[in-house]
């Protein structure tokens, strides 16, 4: 019994840390019955919603529940957790040492520091004004002003912990920075522009995985995510229609 | 020359995506050429006139297969590749386009654009599960043999 709750323990640590890096409910589910049946509980019952967890080594058994507040995309953790979970699978790893390294994965700092993300988001704004039709004139505008609006969401997200309200925020910085750069000269296209810049915060990635998640049969996770993508384009939306109706 | 510079732009707007979503440091680049891959085949038949949504789907197939052969030759989970490789198809813009509209009250053609990114989403999601479904398939056809031929060890001792 005791042995069964430990491992109850570390597939849903290994569950917990997939879904707070963005992972998709499905792989989360099936990752933590992987686990669990490498360490010999055949029967494990997961369901995994995005906000939460919860896992029972089999009938009757007592069940956990993990809530999950705040997710964000960690694509490496969910590599390391995955790589655990193959090391399991084959039989390398006891439950405790695999519970230590999991352990350790929660903690660790694996994501880039904040200015290479921001850098990464500046080049990627350029870069989506031209694939979208844009002129090169419009490349250093969209590069800056891209930036700038990602500096102003993470900075946003410190102070108030609502990734919504920080998007808003950012991307009235977006709207703003834009209408200077063409107001002034450097920039041509407005639209360009802004599009480019906001690419970084819109929820393009969250709207495919909504639809895949609905297509696969997760209607639970689909739905949840969808309205979290609108609400999202809402935001960012409202943000850029603010600056354009007051300027 | 424009392509060339859709070309590299795609790889940078790629990678740039994988390192916003902190993919790990050794497979940023093939981020990139996952992403890449996807935005050759999409932009020649878009500019071409086909239509939007089947390029969409065509070159969402194309990298889901190139990120399923990634994560089999690196023993990394797909979405790495998927995430990176998918985001120049997504219609990130005009699911902007389409709130700004309602926004501003021009609710008729906010309905449009959001019915547009509906299919087009609907779309990158059948190609990646198109791709999904192919690598199934071929997994059971490996599995397949592999049992034929200890079958056939089997009858020959």
């Amino acid at each position: 019994m005791q042995e069964k709750l430990f491992i109850a323990r570390v597939c849903t640590l290994a569950g917990k840390i997939m879904l707070k890096s963005g992972a998709e409910t499905s792989r989360v589910e099936d990752t933590m019955n992987r686990i669990a049946s490498a360490f010999g509980i055949k029967n494990a019952q997961s369901f995994v919603t995005p906000t939460g967890i919860n896992f029972s080594t089999g009938f009757a058994d007592p069940s956990n529940t993990v809530r999950v507040n705040e997710r964000s995309t960690d694509l490496h953790k969910i590599a390391e957790v995955n790589s655990i979970s193959r090391k399991i699978d084959e039989g390398e790893l006891d439950a405790l040492e695999a519970f230590r390294l999991l352990k350790a994965i929660e903690v660790a700092e694996l994501a880039f520091p904040w200015y290479i993300q921001i850098i990464g988001a500046a080049i990627l704004s350029g870069c989506f004004t031209i694939m979208f039709g844009g002129t090169w004139p419009d490349f250093i505008p969209a590069v800056i002003t891209g930036g700038v609006g990602f500096a102003i969401v993470l900075g946003a997200m410190e102070i108030v912990e609502m990734r919504l309200i920080s998007d808003f925020f950012g991307s009235i910085g977006i709207g703003l920075l834009a209408f200077l750069f063409v107001a002034t000269g450097i920039g041509v296209e407005l639209d360009k522009i802004i599009i480019g810049a906001v690419m970084p915060l819109v929820p393009g990635l969250h709207i495919t995985n909504a639809v895949r998640d609905l297509i696969a049969g997760h209607l639970l996770s689909g739905l949840s995510k969808g309205s979290e993508a609108v609400l999202t384009a809402m935001a960012i939306g409202a943000g850029v229609a603010v600056v354009l109706a007051f300027l | 020359m424009t392509i060339l510079a859709q070309l590299v732009t795609s790889f940078f707007a790629a990678s740039g995506f994988a390192v916003v979503f902190n993919a790990p440091r050794r497979s940023l680049w093939l981020c990139g050429l996952v992403g890449m891959s996807g935005w050759i085949i999409y932009y020649p038949l878009m500019t071409n006139g086909v239509d939007v949504v089947g390029a969409t789907a065509v070159a969402a197939i194309v990298v889901g297969i190139f990120s399923q052969i990634c994560a089999r030759v690196y023993k990394t989970p797909v979405i790495i590749f998927n995430v990176a490789g998918i985001i120049p198809l997504v219609p990130g813009g005009i699911a902007y386009n389409a709130m700004r509209s309602f926004v501003e009250d021009n609710y008729n053609v906010g309905i449009e654009l959001s019915a547009r990114v509906m299919l087009l989403s609907g779309a990158i999601a059948i190609g990646l599960i198109f791709s999904e479904v192919i690598n199934q398939l071929n997994k059971k056809y490996i599995l397949c043999k592999k049992t034929k031929q200890q079958k056939r060890r089997h009858e020959g001792r």
